[in-house]
């Protein structure tokens, strides 16, 4: 009984977890190259559209859930276009890229609310999901979880351990420097910031098709936002970001169960989840690691290639 | 030297570049010796950068043609150049502050190379070159002397035939100089041509084969260094007599007004630098110089002193007495402590202002130029004007924009603007950092006057010839701490250089020499 419950509130944690770690991974590739994207809850949404929507026509998830990608990448492809090319700036653009996806989400979406979507099936994995607890919790998840932990990983591998993590991190350095020594900015940054999109998406289609299996208007509810602060949480380190959308992940679930022990509105408890990330991310910028974060040196500012 | 022959390593014909109405290169024809040491010299702005980036494919050429060993090249990349065996060590450093030592050097190398065996070639160039360096060590932590070894340690990975150096001992202790000519020489021995752009004639004397003087793009002189003077070398690259400078006689009094006392800050920066225990004075009619080499503190001094950064113990800074150390800059302002800080543009003043409007960033409330918060405006156009005129300044008058001035006739603008505030104590900062020579006499001559009317001023440079040249006393700033003052006419450039390699330079060079033995 114990046990059962244990195994429940975990999965759901790791549930809860998954769509923030999916678009906070993405996003801290694109801040690493120095791009910032504010678009991360229009992307979100555009993945979970699509994702949905391809699911329910083509009965095949796996269509689904690679249409999220595209369509997310496909959204920040707008995004690099404007800031990358035309040297728009990047926050308004970013900002608009949110209200945009919202708006065209929502239209794309409008004949398909309501309707149900089979569930992604759980990806057992043999003898280890036969384990007491641990089993189901860790090893009896659906394919999105397994991706977004290899996903961090991978990030993580890239970034410490190939020489083009290395070039990306040299670009959101000092794009000025990395130009001389002759290193794609431009290229660089496009590439980051697609595969940002695409991480977004996948997300958006973790919610839709397995997290509340169904399309609904703004149902990523403000979990882009979140992200975005999972990486500045994270200090722009792939592990850390996991730890914090696993912790963000827990505070959520955990506010679902208080609310049926302590009578107090229901809408305190839903303001927890993210009055703890306003309190860790001001503990974290006013306390003795003041400055000594490692954010990008160039992160949010356009490289224009001398001509 | 082997192949000294009479083939050029590299031979420029008619380069000619320009940027928009700005000629920056005009017709230059010179040619570079294998194993050469050859001198670019020239004034900021005479076209001697844009020629170097065009050599190493940062930047194209309008017109003209380089030859590399005798035939016809297009160096259309800097990568194209370092396969033809160029290499360039920039004046700004191109590093990764957040990165290793190994990290950026292997971004500067084309391809993939191993990391584990990039590290030990590390080692072994700089053992044989006598250029120190730890491949983990993250770059934020280095010195600037050391930061440049790993952009000369990159090149030499390459083996590379023509060796660019662009200013390379402006950040440089006079000790660390001398290691880099030992250097240098040895390459050139080896067959190495080296490209040494300096306006320094001591050094070009001192190191170089030949030397091509620019004077406002176009060559106006080739010499043998070694046999040409250094005043005739200067009179090439100014084009006109040099002026003397006016020493005015010592007005020093023993009444300081500015004094700092055990002034300590801890800086928010994450490559910043704590200042400790910084003690100074500073006399009526003194100008008290504080030298030391870039990103030793001065930074954060200039703003603790100018009150950009106010501190919790209003003593550790007296204005004639007063405790002002908790004030704020404009505060501070009012009680009579004006300041220029080090980069102009942006910090010193705003661009798209026009210079009217400039003059109300520091001398709203010490001059009237706003009253009740009204701007008044034909106050600040004729304070304006009379800082265009008594300094010089070439500007189409008080409603020019600063962007549209000169780098120069910002700066002699600045100066003038908190100068004709008459303050009683003046910080300023790099006073003529990448200015023109005619532009730096002018403002060392308003200092001057300043001072004999009995105002103390601290001059925070780099540029230890214009203090020895400008100030009555100096210190030293190693590290955010602050040497003992010396009164400049008595004080050697052997003592002051090892107060400015100081600790710093024994801290660091130990383990990294350690750790090479070790290897």
């Amino acid at each position: 009984m114990i046990d059962e419950s244990i195994v429940h509130i975990s999965s759901a944690v790791i549930s809860a977890s998954t769509p923030l770690l999916f678009a906070a991974t993405g996003e801290l590739i694109v801040e690493r190259s120095g791009v910032l994207n504010l678009g991360v809850e229009g992307m979100m949404l555009m993945g979970a559209v699509t994702g949905f929507a391809t699911t329910v026509t083509t009965g095949s998830p796996v269509l689904g859930i690679l249409a999220a990608a595209a369509a997310g990448a496909a959204l920040s492809l707008v995004f690099a276009v404007l800031t990358l090319t035309l040297m728009a700036n990047q926050v308004a653009t970013g900002l608009a890229l949110t209200i945009f996806g919202i708006g065209i989400s929502a239209l794309l979406g409008s004949g398909f609310v309501g309707q149900p979507v089979p569930a992604l099936p759980k990806l057992d994995i043999p003898v280890l999901s036969t384990l007491p607890v641990i089993g189901p919790v860790l090893f009896g998840q659906d394919g999105l979880v397994y991706l977004s932990v290899v996903m961090t990983a991978g990030s993580a591998w890239f970034l410490k351990r190939t020489h083009t993590g290395m070039k990306l991190r040299a670009i959101g350095e000092s794009a000025q420097s990395a130009h001389s020594l002759g290193l794609p900015v431009i290229r660089m940054r496009y590439l980051a910031t697609l595969y940002g999109g695409a991480a977004a998406g996948l997300g958006g289609a973790f919610l839709s098709l397995s997290y509340t299996p169904m399309w609904m208007e703004g149902m990523t509810s403000g979990r882009g936002w979140i992200a975005l602060a999972l990486v500045v949480f994270g200090s722009w380190r792939p592990w850390r970001v996991l730890a914090g959308a696993y912790l963000f992940g827990g505070v959520t679930i955990l506010q679902l169960h208080a609310q049926g022990v302590v009578h107090l509105p229901a809408q305190v408890f839903s303001m927890l989840p993210y009055l703890a990330t306003i309190a860790v991310l001001t503990a974290i910028s006013a306390g003795p690691w003041r400055g000594r974060l490692t954010a990008p040196a160039d992160l949010g500012k356009p490289f224009r290639p001398p001509v | 030297m082997q192949d000294a022959g009479l083939t050029p390593r590299l031979a420029l014909h008619d380069i000619s570049k320009r940027f928009q109405s700005v000629v920056a290169n005009d017709g230059i024809s010179f040619s570079v010796e294998p194993g050469q040491v050859h001198a670019l010299l020239g004034e900021n702005g005479a076209g001697k950068s844009t020629l170097v980036k065009i050599i190493y494919g940062v930047l194209e050429a309008d017109e003209g043609r380089i030859l590399w060993d005798g035939r016809p090249v297009t160096i259309s990349s800097p990568r194209r150049a370092r396969e033809l065996g160029i290499g360039m060590v920039f004046q700004h450093f191109s590093l990764f502050e957040a990165m290793t030592v190994l990290e950026n050097i292997a971004l500067g190398i084309d391809g993939t190379p191993d990391l584990k065996e990039l590290a030990d070639r590390i080692v072994a160039i700089s053992r044989k070159y006598g250029l120190p360096l730890d491949p983990a060590r993250e770059i934020h932590t280095l010195s600037v002397g050391e930061r440049q070894r790993v952009e000369i340690v990159r090149c030499l990975l390459q083996n590379p035939k023509l060796l660019i150096m662009d200013e390379p001992t402006s950040v440089l202790t006079p000790q660390e100089v001398g290691r880099l000519f030992v250097t240098l020489r040895q390459l050139s021995d080896e067959g190495c041509s080296i490209l040494y752009i300096s306006h320094k004639l001591q050094e070009i004397k001192e190191l170089c084969h030949h030397a091509t003087v620019l004077r406002g793009g176009k060559v106006v002189g080739e010499c043998d260094p070694a046999v040409e003077t250094a005043r005739g070398m200067a009179q090439l690259m100014i084009g006109a007599e040099l002026k003397q400078l006016v020493r005015r006689v010592g007005t020093t009094s023993q009444e300081p007004r500015l004094t700092v006392a055990n002034l300590k800050l801890r800086s928010d920066d994450p490559f910043g630098v704590d200042l400790t225990n910084i003690s100074f004075e500073g006399g009526a009619g003194e100008i008290f110089g504080i030298a030391g080499v870039a990103g030793n503190g001065q930074n954060e001094l200039t703003e603790a002193l100018a009150g950009e950064v106010t501190l919790h113990t209003p003593t550790t800074i007296l204005l004639d007495g007063k405790p002002i150390a908790h004030l704020n800059a404009e505060q501070r302002r009012q009680q009579g402590l004006c300041s220029v800080p080090e980069e102009r543009n942006g910090h010193a003043s705003v661009g798209e202002m026009t210079l009217a409007e400039n003059t109300l960033l520091t001398a709203r409330n010490r001059l009237g130029l706003a009253r009740q918060g009204i701007i008044q405006r034909r106050h600040a156009r004729g304070f304006a004007k009379r800082i265009i005129e008594n300094f010089g300044v070439k500007a189409s008058g008080p409603l020019a924009l600063a962007a549209t001035l000169s780098g120069g006739n910002l700066q002699k603008f600045i100066v003038g603007r908190e100068v004709l505030q008459n303050p009683e104590v003046l910080i300023i900062a790099q006073p003529t950092w990448g200015v023109d020579a005619g532009a730096a006499a002018a403002i060392h001559q308003a200092l001057f006057k300043l001072a004999q009317s009995g105002a103390a001023i601290v001059v925070v440079s780099q540029d230890l010839d214009e203090l020895l040249v400008i100030t009555d006393r100096l210190a030293v700033i190693n590290q955010g701490r602050l040497s003992a003052a010396v009164t400049t006419a008595e004080a050697s450039i052997d003592q002051i250089g090892l107060l400015m390699g100081g600790l710093h330079g024994m801290d660091h060079d130990k383990p990294a020499e350690g750790a090479h033995h070790a290897v």
